[in-house]
């Protein structure tokens, strides 16, 4: 696919970008049925733009984590086209795929951190794959890590660290090559929320960089005042496609800040999810 | 180059963290590595054994002291042409005497012979000692009557030094099929032992690989440790084997061999030489851990 990375003189990449430029996501009629025949998405058509932060909501099972995975093309649609970028991925042949993978970042619920590797090799493995020097995944591991508050838990393992931290790797995994577009399905799902206001901050941080990032949540009453994109999913079908409550441009201080009072989660939130969330996850 | 490091430090990585699952997968190439290396000689020679039994077998056909030589030579011909026969050889009557001479014991009976009571024969073998009743019907014929009608009039009548000739063939022929379905039994359990071990070592890390795919790892970038890994196990696996094979070799084996009949067995030359049986066994156990890991992880790399 063509190279999606961003520029390297990266321009402040603005949301309100949105509708100019060629979107990064666009779904057209995609439907889905497993095997067995439940359909898990019915003509579904979407359009995310470059530099978008949308959330994408719903009730279990109403076909959130399908979308996912075929945007990643962990899943073949049974209908419709999935673009990237353009690029229509259904048309794409196996042998391009990881390279598709390679440009968008994605954490888990369950993070997915290989477990007998330290945070710094996790993080470094996502460089390795795409056969990047010892100079550079010298240079981009760290600064990463540093972005996402864990620079002083380098030589840790996975099952040393609280879930926030542990995110918190796989936030750091999925941005170390710095993709144009960013997947989260449920990253704060297992994450108690002054935790999860902590990830959110991040993957807004990120969102400032210029990445486009798709948030997976159940959490509809969080996203309702967030200002942002949501997209609501019901049994396989987009219901709600809006900017709720007027969107704004702000710091990730004043996102997190104003998030930690959409979740009622007091003053002193603040401090403790600034830096890590593992003070309080522990 | 740096990438050739990659793969190496991660298939030895991944060797040292999944310390019990490698060392099954070691222990399982080494047992069968072992048995194979016990059991080819011994079916090798038990083969061997069986064959050169039953390529002993023959049946003889006793000519008329007035047959000419043209009407033997026909006759040879004729036999020769049967289905089934594989080597006719003309016994002249002074060979007969000199053979049943060699096998007596009191020698002197021979002597006292004032004539040659043997007649010439044609001794005949066939492919497969089995078919050996069969060439006899044909040579021997039978008329409407039921009388017989050899093939030619230089017949007499067949004659079989070894009374049960039919029973040795089938036994040995049976014996044949059976040993050869067991080995064949065995190398295809020992395959699917050696296999089913490191899938279920990869089978554990199918999370791994998940993840893999899921940051961009090509198809191979994944598979490359894995066959490393599986190279080294059977490496390891198949020395170790060998090594037990050679004590076994020096210690037990050797020793009776120096014995001659006593275990005639052990130094038949058609059993195969130890350094092309460990060779074998060596390339083998490499190629069958390797192709075990390639074969599990085609299935968690379907994208």
């Amino acid at each position: 696919m063509a190279r999606l990375r961003r520029n390297k003189n990266r321009a402040p990449e603005p949301v309100r970008s949105r509708g100019r430029r060629a979107p990064i996501i666009e779904l057209n009629d995609v439907t889905k049925v497993y095997p067995g025949g439940h359909m898990a998405l019915d003509r579904v058509s979407l359009s995310i733009g470059r530099g978008e932060f949308v959330f994408l909501v719903g009730p279990t099972g109403c076909g959130k984590s399908t979308l996912i995975k075929t945007l990643i093309r962990e899943l073949d649609v049974t209908d419709g086209t999935v673009r990237i970028a353009g690029r229509d991925i259904g048309q794409m042949p196996d042998k391009k795929i990881p390279q598709l993978r390679r440009n968008i970042g994605t954490v888990f619920q369950d993070f997915k951190l290989l477990p007998n590797r330290t945070v710094y090799d996790n993080v470094a493995y996502a460089l390795q794959v795409i056969g990047a020097s010892r100079a550079e995944i010298r240079e981009q591991v760290p600064a990463t890590l540093r972005l996402v508050g864990l620079s002083t838990k380098l030589h840790n393992f996975p099952d040393q660290l609280s879930g926030g931290e542990q995110q918190r790797v796989a936030v750091a995994r999925a941005f170390v090559n710095h993709p144009p577009l960013m997947l989260a399905d449920e990253p704060s799902g297992n994450l108690d929320p002054v935790t999860s206001i902590g990830i959110m901050q991040l993957l807004y941080r990120i969102n400032k960089t210029g990445t486009t990032v798709v948030v997976v949540t159940h959490d509809r009453e969080m996203v309702d005042n967030m200002r942002r994109r949501v997209v609501e999913l019901y049994e396989g079908r987009v219901v709600r496609d809006e900017v709720s409550g007027g969107y704004t441009e702000e710091s990730t201080t004043e996102f997190g800040m104003r998030m930690q009072a959409e979740m009622g989660v007091g003053a002193n939130g603040e401090r403790k999810t600034n830096g890590h969330g593992h003070s309080l996850a522990r | 180059m740096s990438r050739i490091v990659f793969f190496f430090s991660e298939a030895f990585r991944a060797l040292r963290r999944n310390g019990a699952p490698t060392l099954a997968a070691v222990i399982t190439t080494v047992v069968t590595v072992v048995l194979l290396g016990v059991l080819i000689p011994v079916f090798q020679t038990a083969q061997a054994k069986s064959d050169e039994v039953a390529s002993q077998l023959n049946v003889h056909f006793a000519l008329y002291d007035d047959a000419t030589n043209a009407e033997i030579a026909q006759a040879k011909a004729q036999i020769e042409a049967i289905p089934g026969v594989a080597d006719v050889t003309f016994v002249s009557k002074q060979e007969a005497l000199a053979t049943l001479k060699s096998e007596l014991s009191d020698k002197t009976i021979v002597d006292e012979l004032h004539t040659n009571p043997l007649p010439a024969s044609f001794e005949v073998k066939a492919t497969n000692a089995a078919d050996l009743p069969q060439i006899e019907r044909e040579v021997m014929g039978t008329t409407a009557a039921g009388k017989k009608d050899p093939i030619s009039p230089a017949i007499s009548n067949p004659f079989s030094r070894q009374q049960s000739t039919q029973q040795i063939a089938k036994v040995t022929s049976a014996l044949k099929i059976v040993l050869t379905v067991i080995m064949a039994l065995l190398i295809v359990a020992s395959l699917m032992l050696i296999g089913n071990t490191i899938r279920l070592s990869i089978f554990t890390r199918r999370r791994e690989v998940e993840v893999m795919r899921l940051v961009g790892a090509t198809r191979w970038f994944i598979r490359w440790p894995f066959l490393i890994e599986g190279v080294v196990v059977g490496f390891i696996g198949g020395l170790v084997a060998i090594l037990i094979l050679w004590i076994g070799k020096i210690t037990i084996v050797d020793p009776l061999s120096d014995h001659g009949d006593s275990f005639a067995l052990a130094q038949h030359n058609s059993t195969i030489a130890f350094p092309v049986l460990i060779a074998i066994l060596f390339g083998a156990a490499i190629l069958v851990s390797t192709i075990g890991s390639g074969v599990t992880l085609r299935r968690f790399l379907r994208v």
